[in-house]
């Protein structure tokens, strides 16, 4: 093969022809992206369907989603290197490679979100540590700093770099000092995940999204990180599967997604309930305040069968089928609670976004409904198209999954 | 804020004079003619394009007048136009803090506690939109085009009032433009108050029906002053303690309710176009 | 944002807020030069030869 002397010892991979042709068919989605992301640049957010009403949008949305779900990263490897649960050792890698591009692809829509993309750096510059946005963009950035630092030993052990002696030192190294940075990752990402919850949750002035809390944080706060720490796994689980679907064989062992599926599991269903605890007590806070509950969910689409859809069908189900051990060893029941599980963190960002928003405060205001344009869908999915590449480079050039030899002996 | 810390206009706290500017807006006498959001747009360099002047989701307005209705058929049907410029939020006891502007990323969105007005950075303000996202009275707009007025028009821009460039967000000011004005008048006149007459915004002096009055809620030789206190007197969404500076007056029972009470409590019923 | 920065306050929620973030990045720092520190200091004295599996 053209690109043998690159590809991992013991491994098998497709010919660089196929390979080839798999990543330019990827780049056709890339460029409508990329596109997309030029409109908005050149002639401003007017290309997308936002409007005053709906300052935040798919953008948004997505963007939080994404976090959540590249949340795996950072809950993996605080299981891996803090808790020290070994057999994590061997997924561990692919949630890094999993979090680096989700954390790219949540900085690069928000350089197009924001209106004035050359004065991004403002709010590192002139930043209010009061605002919860703030946090967020701090915390991001240094834990994608981070994602960086925990990818560099995967592409220092590509074959012919690991040749060197100063790389292959560098890459031991840093593997001794992954607890400490995986700690540091661990630290940030509670914060930037609870901030994004935040975000929604101090807005006193949107009923639908404001909450109470601890201290300076309101209850989304916490719901945020749990949420990020119990969907995150489902998620590199989900791209795990998926890449073995592709790659036609299997790349790691039942038994360490098992690990992660249990865990995930039990945290799904503590926010579960925690989550209908929340909405339990926010009932209470907006009657109170002397607005009947139903008149939040009297818009269509957002009637009550979102709050059942999120908590039951995308909660409950998948952290019962997480939960038990005969349908979290089955392994499309599995795929199907993962899938599940990410949708419900999806939807949920989407609610405390776009809903906050569509819901009418002032009594005469009317509803307006809100519908991405094709502009935002191609910004949008672009870090899809970009992350499929990047997978697809980095198991072919890299040691992702230790323990695909012994799994496919050739 | 006591009354009997008023010394003439404005009063002394701490170190400097604290004024709080309001507006107190008779729903009674305004009829919706529209000439406080022309007068606004005219004053503040609102840009606007012909393809949206119908698009009240993309044309910014620093005032916008709304059409309410109590909902009833004929003979009972009655409606309202409210006019809405920005609250000037103040916050006050578990929100001590105005719903915008703690939220803006990059501080470029300020309460003034001299004056009470929330201003607007333009060249500090990155587009995030945070802001709009926080503020229920949907009074911050958001520069989605390049600013562009119908030609000929840029050659009667006011001087005093910067454009607006786009991917920034913007909203009423109160004229502050006009404060600046007046201070500087004051100043030239070896006076350190600014009086009730020198300062007034653009739609208050717009208003063919006098239904806008504006000044200071704190001073008590100001109108606002006493029109606040008017048992018919209330603000929009009390209830969420944003603590706005902008009061209004109906002799109607239904206007009060329709605007001053949580979502869909009272108001429910009441239609607006 | 740096305490020399026009803008900056002294008081907690800049302390706690920057000094949080300036931990973690410090972390990070000295956690990777370390690891560089280390790997040259390896091949200065020992050739490296030393780690080979992961």
């Amino acid at each position: 093969m053209f690109d043998s002397a690159l590809i991992p010892k013991g491994v098998k991979r497709c010919s660089f022809a196929k390979f080839f042709i798999w990543v330019l068919i990827l780049h056709i989605p890339v460029l409508i992206g990329t596109v997309a992301a030029i409109l908005c640049w050149g002639l401003a957010l007017n290309q997308t369907y936002l409007n005053n009403n709906f300052p935040f949008g798919l953008w948004i949305a997505a963007d939080l989603g994404i976090i959540a779900l590249g949340g795996g990263a950072f809950f993996t490897g605080f299981l891996r290197y803090v808790i020290n649960i070994k057999e994590l050792k061997n997924i561990v890698n692919y949630a890094v490679v999993i979090g680096v591009i989700c954390y790219a692809a949540a900085q690069g829509i928000l350089a197009i979100d924001i209106g004035q993309p050359i004065r991004g750096w403002f709010i590192f510059w002139h930043a209010n540590v009061h605002s919860m946005l703030t946090e967020v963009a701090f915390c991001i950035m240094a834990y994608f700093m981070v994602l960086c630092v925990e990818y560099l030993p995967l592409l220092l052990e590509n074959r012919q770099i690991f040749k060197f002696s100063v790389p292959r030192s560098f890459a031991h190294h840093l593997h001794e000092a992954m607890p400490t940075i995986a700690a540091i990752g661990v630290f940030l990402s509670c914060f930037h995940q609870g901030s994004l919850g935040g975000v929604a949750g101090v807005l006193y002035g949107r009923p639908f999204a404001y909450r109470e809390g601890f201290l300076v944080w309101p209850w989304t706060f916490f719901l945020f990180i749990l949420s990020a720490m119990a969907c995150g796994p489902c998620f590199t689980i989900l791209i795990t599967k998926i890449t073995e679907f592709f790659a036609k064989k299997k790349l790691v062992k039942k038994s360490v997604v098992g690990i992660l599926a249990k865990i995930s599991g039990g945290l799904t269903t503590l926010y579960v309930l925690l989550k209908i605890i929340d909405t339990l007590g926010w009932f209470g806070l907006v009657k109170e305040a002397g607005a009947p509950v139903k008149s939040f969910y009297a818009n269509q689409p957002y009637g009550w069968w979102v709050l059942v859809m999120e908590v039951i069908i995308l909660g409950a189900i998948p952290a019962l089928l997480l939960l038990n051990k005969k349908t979290r060893e089955n392994e499309p029941i599995l795929i199907l609670a993962c899938v599940l599980n990410c949708a419900g963190i999806v939807m949920n960002r989407w609610i405390m976004t776009v809903q906050a928003l569509a819901i009418p405060v002032m009594p005469f205001d009317k509803f307006v409904s809100y519908h991405p344009n094709w502009v935002e869908w191609a910004t949008t999915l672009l870090p899809l198209w970009v992350g499929a590449i990047v997978i697809m480079l980095s198991y072919r050039y890299l040691p992702i999954f230790p323990q695909e030899r012994e799994l496919n002996p050739y | 804020m006591k009354d009997a810390h008023h010394k003439g206009e404005g009063h002394q706290e701490g170190h400097g004079t604290v004024y709080k500017y309001g507006m107190v807006i008779n729903l009674d006498k305004c009829t919706g003619c529209g000439a406080c959001m022309v007068a606004c747009m005219a004053e503040n360099n609102i840009p606007f394009r012909k393809e949206d002047t119908n698009d009240r989701l993309t044309q910014n307005f620093w005032m916008r007048v709304y059409k309410i209705s109590n909902g009833g058929s004929f003979p009972d049907n009655d409606i309202c136009y409210l006019p809405r410029p920005c609250m000037h939020c103040e916050g006050h006891g578990h929100h001590n803090r105005t719903p915008c502007v703690t939220v803006c990323p990059a501080v470029a969105t300020d309460y003034n506690h001299e004056t009470g007005i929330v201003s607007q950075i333009y060249t500090r303000c990155f587009g995030c939109r945070y802001c709009m996202a926080a503020c229920p009275y949907h009074v911050r707009v958001f520069n989605w085009w390049d600013p562009k007025w119908p030609e000929g028009m840029e050659e009667y821009l006011n001087p005093d009032v910067s454009p607006r460039m786009r991917g920034v967000v913007e909203k009423c000011s109160f004229c502050f433009h006009r404060l600046q004005r007046a201070r500087n008048k004051a100043y030239s006149e070896d006076r350190r108050e600014v009086h009730e007459d020198e300062y007034q915004t653009a739609c208050t002096q717009a208003c063919p029906a006098g239904a806008i009055t504006f000044g200071d809620l704190t001073n008590p030789e100001h109108k606002v002053y006493e029109l606040k206190k008017t048992p018919n007197a209330f603000r929009l969404l009390e209830v969420l303690g944003t603590n706005p500076k902008v009061y209004y007056t109906s002799s109607r029972a239904w206007v009060r309710k329709a605007a001053d009470v949580y979502v869909g409590k009272e108001g429910s019923g009441v239609t607006h176009t | 944002m740096f305490p020399f920065a026009f803008e900056w306050i002294n008081d907690p929620s800049h302390f706690v807020f920057m000094g949080g973030f300036y931990f973690a990045l410090g972390g990070l720092f000295i956690a990777v030069n370390y690891c560089v520190m280390r790997a040259l200091f390896d091949w200065l004295c020992k050739g490296g030869e030393n780690h080979n599996e992961h």
